[in-house]
């Protein structure tokens, strides 16, 4: 009986067997084969968290910080960690209902699960934060998580700070994948230009989460983790003062100001306006705000000094005048006999000055800004026999022009600069189908015609004239804290330009005291700073723009370029200040004010006062408001039409309101009319109330 | 003293008991790396009595005493009371219908009190086991006779019918094990075979498509009658025979599989299944989704979730594995039921390939071991025990562990000596020592 079937034993053993190996061939093929199962193994239980450094710090040529970094605080919370809370004190403290609460609870659950944080209030204004940070305690399941932002201390520099913004599609791709969705990157500015210095080096941390995705605690004790490495700063040569009371005196204007040290080519100031308070564009609002500056007409987000271009004017004529030196067409003691026209052409050239002899010598031309005298000075330089034909003058022309830094971009340490326009003989070739003479584009000799420049560039001439002949690349940014000598970013901004080397000293000396002479007896004498010996060129130039499919002949533009002091010149400025009359009423006092301020520190107590009454001028000119109208209204109609809704365009039809926003005469303030400033009427109106008074009792 | 210490200790097998103890020692181990929480006391929690491993520990400890108090008895007390504990056994079943607590879906587990839980179909195990030796050992049982071999049959399944009844479908399977201890006394080869195709078929039910199997059973067919066309055209019922199997064959795979699964089956064990082969199971009514759904709801994923994040964490492993208590997918709650059903992937990921293999091995040491101890008894008693032993073992070895590794269904067997249970690991153990015992009196002719 015992040995009866014994051989089955062995087939249970070879079952047992059979199922070990079944085993040890599936555990190999999981553990040893397959990557499989540790790359998923690494995507269930690690989170990469990415710990973004500091950015680096933009300073002041003092050393003030322009653009600086802060730390606000999100609300989060952890749906399914909130218990037993107050929840009317919370709404109180912030200011909503609870159903809005509820409707956010339920929206961080869908958005993240009831076991993460998401963010239920972001950046909380520093009043609310410290309420919150007092009762937090109160309210289990919501924290406060930290957020570096960027700040502007000074609200000032909008246009040349940039802002930080997501990075978008194209953002990634060209960085090849280095950035991701949702990191911060400089949009535009110095934010942009220098991201590189100023992202610094993420960091690293692996973290262990656990099945409901919570971060359990560090992987490893951190032995994989890299710690970030904070951004470098940048030292600037911006005058923060100066950029303040420049962007001061622009307030209510359209225009630019450019200040340059021309020894460096370091940019002191650049303002433009209208601008806006870049802080805007950092809180928790940003993406309204910016859709509010964005859809203004006035362009508040276009930085004019480098991007807007403007006819230069006479801001132009000394470096017409160095032209026709250097070329020969003239000397220090040529003359044109003016009396308030330039008639050579068949258009008869208007000049602003009528006695004679006020173009008596190229000094007194500059001084007193003759359109005669630079008219022919550019027809003779066209028309040098030297070079046989006007095609060749016009090239030899554009050539010192160019050189000046004139019709092509400068390479400013911004993104997006205009070059502006100096035509070549092509474009008159096409328009005048190559029939033109040196009379044809005759007012390009005061500016105008086809020649466009940049409020930077027309600064950047001044350099060359004030360094007589070499200029520097204008730049913001004089050192990268911590950068070592390798890095070229910056020194192509160390290299002189000695671009016009080959006019003299001597005629230089000529052309810069007519220019002094602007000041002391010409055109910009009422500007005169005492003690300053200023170079200085007024312009006032024609300009025209198409509104409304009709091209319209604006108010001028006022431009106003000048240097000093005039031995050891320390900073060039140029002003614009866009459809506002003569540069020697607008433009030339606040280039006055400004050069006053930056060289002596402080403004005299008229010159305040001065600078007071500029600032509250508003020169804004009247044609926005229409355009503005005309953009909301047509926005509000497109809307009214694809939603059905004409509550919001209604307000464009109403008669009234619209009259209202239509005013450009003050007639309103405040939604309320303005009655007629009529004394007659006074009294009238004054008894009228009184009569009233006793019948409303 | 010492002439009886001898006298208890001779012919003792201390491989098995030290295979025993190292299997404990690994059990509690992985239980305590499983459940662990970062910065607890240890030792303090080892002795508080609050947690799974110090709960471990002490059934550890609880069960060397019971052994050795096994030890210390008489090898014919087995034989003696064999069928009185079968009874025992299956009334303790039945008090589970009236007393059952309902815990994760089944309802075969009695609770005394909060501390301690009784699951009466894990103990029977023992009983059905003793039983069934006792009545393959007895004189007048002539097992080639298929009268002998029903009751066999009826005594390994009767508590196999109740425990389905109490939806524990896994331990249920457990008893099939027995008909290995069968097969070695004289079963008929045929049946296992008949069984095993009969599982192939099922399987093959559920993979294939219903008219793709049915043409390939036929092609089946008409292959075995064009080989057998000579025989054929001599004994016609060897035509008739095959036709036979056909026509049962087609007929399980179209009506008794999908009634099976309809009636017999919990939802979320036909779900669990189609899960095992990698199927898409779409319940039948309302009733059946709702139920599928208030199963998972219970803080318990479906089982596809289980058999993925068990097979991560033991792919993870790599061949070292990552370390006690470095493993992120058990230490961080992936793996659900980690320290039960799925304790084998805290192995698996902690100590890597290496480690399961060493696992594995220490198993197979103990299986082949057993057989060997089986074939040099001299009782067909102890012979068919230990035969039932090794089976039950290789029955939750393999089921286990295919399920962490994703070779089987989700069903909640544990890993003996290993997986956290009072039950299972005390009821591991005394038949583990019952058969030491037996084996001490190899000798003996026990009847």
């Amino acid at each position: 009986m015992p040995v009866f079937n014994q051989s089955r034993s062995n087939i249970i053993r070879l079952i047992f067997g059979a199922l070990f190996l079944v085993i040890t061939a599936q555990l190999f093929n999981l553990q040893i084969v397959s990557n499989k199962y540790k790359r998923q193994a690494q995507e269930n239980a690690l989170f990469q968290k990415r710990i973004y450094p500091n950015r680096g710090i933009i300073y002041d040529r003092k050393g003030k910080a322009i653009l600086n970094n802060a730390i606000l605080y999100d609300l989060v919370v952890t749906p399914s960690q909130v218990k037993n809370i107050d929840t009317s004190y919370f709404c109180q403290l912030l200011d909503i209902d609870t159903a809005e609460f509820r409707d956010r609870i339920l929206d961080a659950k869908f958005k993240n699960g009831p076991f993460r944080p998401t963010i239920f209030e972001d950046l909380l204004p520093p009043d609310l934060y410290a309420k919150f940070e007092e009762n937090i305690w109160k309210f289990p399941g919501f924290n406060l998580q930290e957020r570096p932002i960027r700040i502007y201390p000074f609200n000032a520099a909008a246009h040349i700070m940039g802002y930080v913004g997501e990075v978008d599609s194209t953002i990634l791709k060209r960085s090849n994948y280095s950035y991701q969705l949702g990191d911060y990157v400089g949009r535009s500015g110095l934010e942009q230009y220098y991201e590189k210095q100023l992202m610094g080096q993420r960091g690293i941390e692996f973290w262990i989460k656990d099945n409901k995705n919570r971060l359990v605690g560090h992987y490893e004790n951190k032995a994989l983790d890299t710690a970030p490495v904070a951004g470098k700063n940048l030292r600037t040569y911006m005058d923060i003062d100066l950029q303040q009371m420049a962007e001061k005196l622009l307030g209510n204007k359209v225009g630019a100001i450019v200040a340059i040290e021309p020894k460096t080519g370091g940019i002191i100031a650049m303002a433009s306006s209208p601008d806006f308070d870049p802080n805007l564009l950092t809180g928790s609002d940003k993406q309204k705000n910016f859709a509010k500056l964005n859809l203004d007409v006035r362009s508040p987000l276009l930085n004019r000094a480098i991007k807007g271009q403007y006819p230069a004017g006479s801001t132009y004529k000394p470096l017409g005048a160095l032209i026709g030196l250097d070329e020969g067409v003239i000397t220090p003691a040529s003359g044109y006999d003016c009396r308030g026209y330039y008639y050579a052409c068949s258009h008869p050239v208007k000049c602003d000055e009528k006695n004679a002899g006020h173009a008596a010598t190229l000094r007194l031309a500059i001084a007193h800004s003759c359109n005669s005298f630079f008219c022919n000075t550019f027809r003779q330089t066209l028309d040098n026999p030297a070079l046989h034909s006007a095609r060749k003058g016009l090239m030899k022309w554009k050539e010192y022009v160019n050189a000046f830094g004139l019709g092509h971009r400068i390479g400013v340490d911004l993104p997006s600069e205009d070059g502006g326009n100096i035509p070549d003989t092509t474009s008159y070739d096409k328009d005048y189908n190559h029939s033109w003479n040196s009379c044809t584009m005759v007012t390009m000799g005061i500016g105008q015609d086809k020649m466009l420049v940049t409020p930077l560039q027309m600064a950047n001439s001044m350099c060359i004239v004030a360094n007589k002949g070499y200029y520097y690349v204008p730049h913001f940014v004089e050192k990268v804290d911590g950068e070592t000598n390798v890095d070229t970013l910056l020194n192509r901004y160390k290299t002189k330009h000695e671009v016009l080397t080959h006019i003299p000293e001597d005629v230089y000396d000529v052309v810069i005291s007519g220019m002094q002479d602007v000041t002391e007896i010409g055109t910009a004498k009422a500007v005169r700073i005492p003690g300053i010996n200023m170079c200085a060129k007024t312009g006032t130039a024609e300009n025209y723009l198409v509104i409304e499919h009709r091209r319209t002949k604006l108010k001028n533009n006022a431009m106003f370029v000048c240097f000093a002091p005039r031995e050891n010149p320390k900073v060039c400025i140029a002003v614009v200040v866009q459809n506002a009359g003569y540069g020697a009423a607008w433009a030339a006092p606040i280039g006055s004010l400004l050069i006053e301020k930056y060289l002596n520190d402080t403004l005299s107590a008229t010159s305040a006062k001065k600078m007071e009454q500029i600032s509250n001028t508003n020169l804004l000119p009247k044609y926005l408001v229409r355009l503005q109208f005309v953009a909301d209204s047509s926005r509000a109609a497109i809307r009214a039409m694809q939603r059905h809704d004409s509550t919001n365009y209604m307000k464009y039809i109403n008669p009234s309101t619209r009259a209202m926003m239509l005013d450009t005469l003050g007639r309103f303030k405040n939604g309320v009319p303005v009655p007629p400033v009529n004394p007659m009427l006074k009294p009238k109106t004054k008894i009228k109330i009184k009569e009233e008074d006793p019948s409303t009792r | 003293m010492n002439q009886k210490n001898a006298a208890i200790s001779k012919g003792v097998d201390w491989s098995i008991v030290w295979i025993w103890f190292v299997l404990c020692g690994i059990g509690v181990t992985s239980i305590f790396a499983a459940t662990y929480h970062e910065g607890d006391n240890i030792f303090q929690s080892f002795v508080s009595l609050k947690n799974d491993y110090s709960h471990q520990l002490l059934f550890f400890i609880f069960g060397g005493i019971i052994g050795t108090f096994i030890l210390l008895t008489d090898s014919k007390f087995f034989t003696a009371t064999a069928n009185l504990l079968y009874a025992f056994g299956i009334l303790l079943m039945l008090l589970v219908f009236p007393f059952h607590t309902r815990v994760m879906g089944t309802e075969s587990i009695i609770r005394f009190g909060n501390a301690f839980q009784l699951q009466p179909a894990d103990l029977c195990k023992l009983f059905v086991n003793l039983s069934l030796a006792k009545y393959l050992s007895r004189v007048d049982t002539d097992f080639s006779k298929t009268r002998s071999q029903l009751i066999a049959t009826c005594i390994a399944l009767a508590p196999a019918v109740l425990s389905v009844m109490q939806h524990e479908l896994g331990l249920a399977l457990v008893y099939f094990s027995f008909f290995i201890v069968m097969f070695r006394e004289g079963l008929p080869a045929n049946v296992l075979i008949i069984g095993f195709s009969f599982a192939v078929l099922v399987v093959a039910t559920l993979v294939l498509d219903k008219n793709v199997l049915a043409l390939i059973l036929t092609g089946i067919a008409g292959l075995a009658i064009y080989i057998l066309r000579r025989q054929v055209k001599r004994n016609r019922g060897i035509l008739i025979f095959i036709v036979g199997i056909w026509f049962t064959c087609v007929g399980i795979q179209r009506f008794v599989v999908p009634f099976i699964f309809d009636h017999v089956f919990q939802a979320y064990q036909v779900k669990r299944i189609y899960d095992a082969i990698g199927k898409d199971y779409v319940p039948k009514d309302e009733k059946a989704a709702l139920e599928i759904e208030q199963k998972s709801k219970g803080g318990k994923k479906d089982g596809n979730y289980n058999v993925k994040q068990s097979k991560i964490a033991i792919g993870s492993g790599g061949l070292i594995g990552k370390g006690l208590l470095k493993g992120t997918q058990t230490r961080y709650a992936f793996v659900p039921e980690q320290a039960t059903d799925f304790i084998f992937c805290t192995i698996g990921e902690g100590f890597g390939f290496v480690g399961s293999m060493v696992l594995m091995g220490i198993y197979f040491l103990l299986l082949m071991r057993i057989v060997t101890i089986a074939e040099r008894q001299r009782s067909v008693f102890s012979r068919c025990y230990a035969y039932g032993v090794a089976s039950v073992f290789f029955f939750h070895l393999a089921v286990n562990v295919c399920m962490t590794i994703g070779l089987a269904p989700v069903v909640g067997i544990s890993l003996p000596f290993i997986s956290y249970g009072g039950t299972s690991l005390i009821t591991f153990t005394i038949m583990l020592f019952i058969l030491v015992r037996l084996d001490a009196d190899r000798q003996m002719v026990l009847r």
